[in-house]
């Protein structure tokens, strides 16, 4: 196989840790809003947090397209 | 990716090292300590707002506690007060009430002897009419002249037999 | 950009002023521009705010004094009163990076894009916490290694699994704000190429990426905010752990 092209496919392969970063993001948003829903009163309390959470989870999927980044450009 | 070019580290470096370090100096030496002592004093200022304020409700409580004392005081004397001017007046009526029981009482006594012996009397009387009656109308009847005694004798019968 | 299509062509350093002191390349560049810029606008956002502060504040004084709460609230509840003295610190470090961050967005080169400049962020921070621990423990701060609660038969592999998580510290916390920022550029770069590609082919298909574009924008605000406080935070939490030593 030529470089060129395992080059791509490995690019490709380390942009699929953007779906472990899905998953993550939509258990987060998906707890938040049972714990919403069920105390309702607890709401605005629990607004930081998630952001934070958020934040975090997102940046692991990111270190996969760094990853992609570095193979494909680096 | 250019962000991984070696030759771009130096620069970059330097330079952030110059900028970062002058916001810190900036920040520390000038920037907060502005910011800190308005907040303090905002924080002071609240601090004693807020003791003045827990002062001047304890004041108030204080003068409430004494009107509310001065009231109930004045109820407690209102009350006893009342309670004496009732004493009195029942012991009074009650005074009052013997005094006109007696004074009935013996009016009543008196009135009944008077009404006996009037009573009496006019027994007497009402005998000495009715046989005197009795012996008029005998003679206006008979024409005979009925004694004075014999009359007195049929009318006492009368009256017995009533 | 213009020229260069390339999504990464926005990440190009260009010298504007060259500059060889002992042999050092300090050239001056649009990004040292764009720090200086900044540096110089985080200071007189605060020291304009300052003028005539009142005990009642304005909405201009209200903002700075927003920042300033914040950051000491994030250190208060993260280290106590013990981390007070690092404040100017975290408090610079926020405002750098967001300043950096936002002013990348429009339009500017995106200085917390260069994977050098935030792993010399986070490299300072944790040589700074990694003094402040054996300042405060001696080298009691190794305990910090080897957990307290774990089973000694474990040991052979907390050990080696603690230090390594904390040398990988520096690379986590500068690689999670070097992503975010040059995913969210690309992401953006990208979809400018695409309204120009797409709109070339067929006039009204450009609309559909330019839809996005605002959309994409807003969240990259939201992730400029979120990751200078995330940065902010996780300094906070290794500050406390090196003088806490709780784990």
């Amino acid at each position: 196989m030529e470089l060129e092209a395992a080059k791509m496919i490995g690019a490709g392969i380390a942009a699929l840790a953007l779906g472990g970063a899905g998953v993550g993001l939509g258990n987060l948003f998906g707890s938040y809003m049972q714990g919403a829903f069920r105390n309702p009163e607890a709401q605005s309390k629990l607004k930081v947090n998630p952001m934070l959470a958020f934040a975090l989870i997102e940046a692991t999927g990111l270190f996969g397209f760094v990853i992609a980044m570095i193979i494909l450009f680096g | 990716m250019p962000q991984f070019d070696p030759a771009i580290f130096s620069p970059l470096l330097v330079w952030l090292v110059v900028t970062f370090v002058a916001l810190y100096v900036l920040m520390s030496k000038f920037a907060l300590p502005k910011v800190a002592t308005i907040i303090d004093q905002r924080a002071e200022r609240i601090e004693g707002n807020l003791a003045k304020a827990e002062q001047l409700k304890s004041d108030a409580a204080a003068v409430l506690a004494a009107y509310e004392k001065a009231i109930a005081d004045a109820k407690a004397q209102a009350q006893a007060e009342l309670a004496k001017a009732a004493a009195e007046i029942a012991a009074e009526t009650a005074r009052r009430e013997a005094d006109f029981g007696k004074r009935l009482a013996e009016q009543t006594k008196t009135a009944e002897g008077r009404i006996k012996s009037a009573q009496a009397d006019a027994m007497v009387q009402v005998r000495a009419i009715a046989s005197d009656l009795a012996a008029g109308i005998a003679a206006k009847l008979t024409g005979a002249s009925v004694d004075q005694a014999a009359a007195g004798a049929a009318v006492d019968a009368a009256i017995k037999e009533r | 950009m213009a020229e260069a299509h390339s999504p990464l062509a926005q990440f190009e350093i260009s010298t504007i002023q060259p500059f060889h002191p002992f042999g050092i390349d300090a050239s001056f560049t649009n990004a040292s521009l764009i720090m200086v810029v900044v540096v110089g606008l985080i200071t007189l956002f605060i020291v304009s705010g300052m003028r005539n502060a009142t005990i009642v504040p304005g909405r201009f004084q209200g903002m700075v004094e927003f920042f300033y709460e914040f950051i000491a609230n994030l250190l208060k509840e993260n280290t106590g009163s013990a981390g007070k003295q690092f404040f100017p610190l975290i408090f610079s470090l926020f405002m750098f990076i967001l300043g950096c961050n936002l002013i990348g967005l429009f339009g500017a080169i995106t200085v917390t894009s260069h994977i050098i400049v935030t792993f010399a962020l986070a490299f300072m921070i944790i040589t700074i916490v990694t003094i402040v621990g054996f300042v405060k423990h001696g080298t009691h701060y190794f305990s910090y290694f080897a957990p307290a609660g774990a089973p000694m038969w474990l040991m052979p592999l907390m050990i080696p699994l603690e230090i390594i998580s904390y040398l990988i510290r520096p690379i986590s916390l500068s690689v999670r704000l070097f992503a975010n920022m040059v995913a969210g550029h690309v992401m953006l770069g990208v979809l400018g190429t695409f309204v120009v590609g797409l709109g070339g082919l067929f006039f009204a298909l450009g609309a559909i990426p330019l839809v996005a574009i605002p959309m994409i924008f807003a969240l990259e605000l939201l992730v400029a905010l979120l990751q200078a406080y995330v940065f902010a935070i996780l300094t906070c939490i290794y500050l406390n752990d090196a003088i806490h030593l709780a784990h």
